[in-house]
């Protein structure tokens, strides 16, 4: 008795100031304005991913009862040579359109940048295009693509050259593709010129004191203050380019010879026209893997390359 | 005298052979602005050159060398096309989905918004580094998942899978939208709270009527992604009662596999909406792309 009634005070009055309905009144509020995302999250995010995880060691075919395989649909992808070919074109689209549009986009905001007239004109032009997207925009550059009658050859023939079959081209098919990313620079170069604009003038009046000139300023103090910039376009846009489905499905259908297969289209094939789900969602973690894998490495390597303000200058 | 000769003889020298500072200026512009033409044509002509195409006849369509503009002008091409496929009914269609939608995401996006930069609620910054995290998620890892979910919902062939998941806001959106109200004075909040509002009212009439520019920046850019939706169009849309105009041209795309003119005019009627937005309200598509873009 003794001793109960020297420990029971101790243990209940923390709980006693414990106010629970006082917290939940507290939060409440916060709780309800912020649930759609908290619901959401749930529903729509964490419960289907971890579903998908489960589904990437089962065989389903969403009629027939549902069964485990363990590893299977992991060593059939080591099997199945369409697995890696599809692998291999995303991630060539992923490293050749990347690095074109971050260049394009950077060479066409320095020039709006270099205080032009008509800058409006240039700067809607130019952004135009990056707007329009999905399927009319696949058929729309299709028809430029087209062998005989499209405008790209019958262009490249007025000055002698015959124009490949592009998209009937396996060799071809993907490089038509990424040209056709280049399409939707603008929205890069926007960003790019706001950029551009934020870097205080008076470093290159600074730097031209000190006799600097035309591509010694841009390597020196362009180039470097716009890296933040560069590298979140950079990781936006590999995360893009490995999800490319749209153009592939429309234009190509994957072909020719699978050429232009990408990861999301083989996973559309496999979940919604072969009914594979447990071998789709293998592919689909395998994707995910890729893209985390590819983003840790950028960020990994952006200490090297990425210069942020806050940081001493010594680092260049 | 002789030192003073040779010093000032210098940059005499350089300037002789080289235009003035003001012509070397001007050959400057004049090479950008060629350089900068030459990209605005590679930009404009696929616009213009589909254009031309979906304004000629059958046969014109395959002229060599190719006709630029069209003669006569095959206004016609636009009816044919409307009619070929049930185009109001996909417009309606997409119409709906994308209204609704955009309704949807600006009410759940800026209520969370605001219990992220306004309220103290326990789990906020947590679940805010989980917001930000899901921003990185590739949105085909839940695909499947979500299209079994909506299998047994009996949802398939319906618009709700396309709505439905709207309403319950987005990282992307809610950032841009906290980060904004972030920039509102709190002053004004707490003048409303004296006056007696509550959160609601506080979020009602004090932030919502100040967010006008953010909301116009959310809106524009649901408009373009639900407006253009392709992938999940295709999986939950079978009947094509239900096709938005995005599975129309697909469908469009196998049926007239060689009318390159009527295929061009039902492309151009689709992207006419986004194409129009974009004219009147250039100014929110710029401020929605630079604001994430520039502001990490």
């Amino acid at each position: 008795m003794a001793i109960r009634s020297l420990i029971l005070p101790r243990k209940v009055k923390p709980i006693r100031n414990f106010d629970f309905s006082r917290w939940v009144r507290k939060n409440k509020d916060g709780w309800l304005f912020a649930s759609p995302w908290i619901i959401g999250f749930f529903v729509w995010t964490l419960g289907p991913m971890l579903a998908s995880l489960g589904l990437a060691f089962t065989d389903w075919d969403l009629i027939s009862p549902i069964q485990f395989v363990g590893l299977k649909n992991f060593q059939m992808m080591f099997k199945d040579p369409l697995v890696g070919q599809s692998l291999k074109v995303t991630i060539i689209y992923a490293l050749t359109s990347v690095p074109l549009n971050l260049a394009v986009g950077l060479g066409i905001a320095m020039l709006l940048n270099a205080r032009i007239i008509g800058l409006r004109f240039y700067r809607t032009a130019f952004y135009l295009p990056s707007v329009l997207s999905g399927v009319a925009v696949a058929l729309l550059w299709r028809w430029l693509f087209s062998p005989e009658f499209g405008l790209i050859n019958q262009g490249l023939s007025l000055i002698g050259i015959q124009g490949p079959s592009w998209l009937g081209d396996q060799n071809w098919a993907l490089p038509s593709l990424v040209v056709m990313s280049v399409w939707g620079v603008g929205a890069g170069a926007i960003i790019y010129l706001a950029g551009l604009q934020g870097i205080p003038t008076e470093l290159y009046e600074a730097a031209e004191v000190d006799g600097a000139r035309g591509w010694q300023r841009f390597f020196s103090i362009t180039l470097p203050l716009m890296t933040p910039v560069l590298f979140f376009q950079l990781v936006v846009g590999v995360i893009n380019a490995l999800q490319v489905f749209t153009q592939a499905y429309i234009m190509t259908g994957g072909g020719p010879n699978r050429a232009t297969l990408f990861v999301i289209l083989y996973l559309y094939q496999n979940a919604f026209q072969y009914q594979r789900m447990g071998f789709a969602s293998a592919l689909a973690w395998v994707l995910f893997i890729l893209i985390m894998v590819l983003t840790l490495l950028i960020y990994r390597s952006s200490s090297s390359w990425v210069y942020y303000e806050g940081e001493s200058k010594s680092k260049r | 005298m002789t030192t003073m000769n040779k010093v000032s003889s210098k940059p005499v020298k350089i300037n002789v052979p080289l235009l003035t500072t003001t012509q070397r200026r001007l050959l400057r512009q004049l090479i950008i602005h060629l350089v900068l033409l030459s990209g605005v044509f590679f930009m404009l002509i696929p616009l213009i050159w589909s254009i031309s195409s979906s304004l000629k006849s059958a046969g014109d369509v395959y002229a060599l060398p190719p006709k630029w503009i069209p003669n006569p002008i095959h206004w016609e091409n636009y009816a044919e096309a409307v009619t070929a496929i049930p185009f109001w009914r996909y417009l309606w269609n997409t119409t709906f989905i994308t209204l609704v939608s955009i309704v949807g995401k600006v009410f759940s996006v800026t209520l969370v918004a605001f219990a992220f930069a306004r309220l103290e609620w326990w789990g906020r910054d947590f679940f805010f580094v989980v917001m930000l995290a899901t921003m990185m998620l590739p949105p085909h890892v839940t695909l499947i998942p979500q299209f079994i979910l909506f299998k047994y919902l009996g949802w398939i062939d319906t618009f709700l899978p396309l709505i439905v998941p709207q309403f319950f806001g987005g990282p992307y959106l809610t950032f841009l939208a906290r980060q904004f109200f972030m920039t509102l004075p709190r002053d004004l909040d707490d003048a409303a709270r004296i006056d007696g509002c509550s959160n609601f009212g506080v979020f009602w009439r004090v932030i919502l009527p100040m967010s006008k520019p953010v909301i116009a920046m959310i809106v524009v850019i649901v408009f373009n992604n639900q407006w253009n939706e392709f992938l999940n169009a295709l999986i939950y849309l079978q009947n094509s009662k239900n096709f938005t105009l995005a599975l129309g041209l697909r469908m469009f795309q196998g049926e007239a596999a060689a009318s390159w003119h009527l295929l061009m005019a039902a492309s151009i009627l689709t992207m006419l909406p986004v194409l129009v937005l974009f004219f009147s309200a250039q100014k929110y598509f710029m401020q929605g792309i630079v604001f994430t873009g520039v502001k990490q």
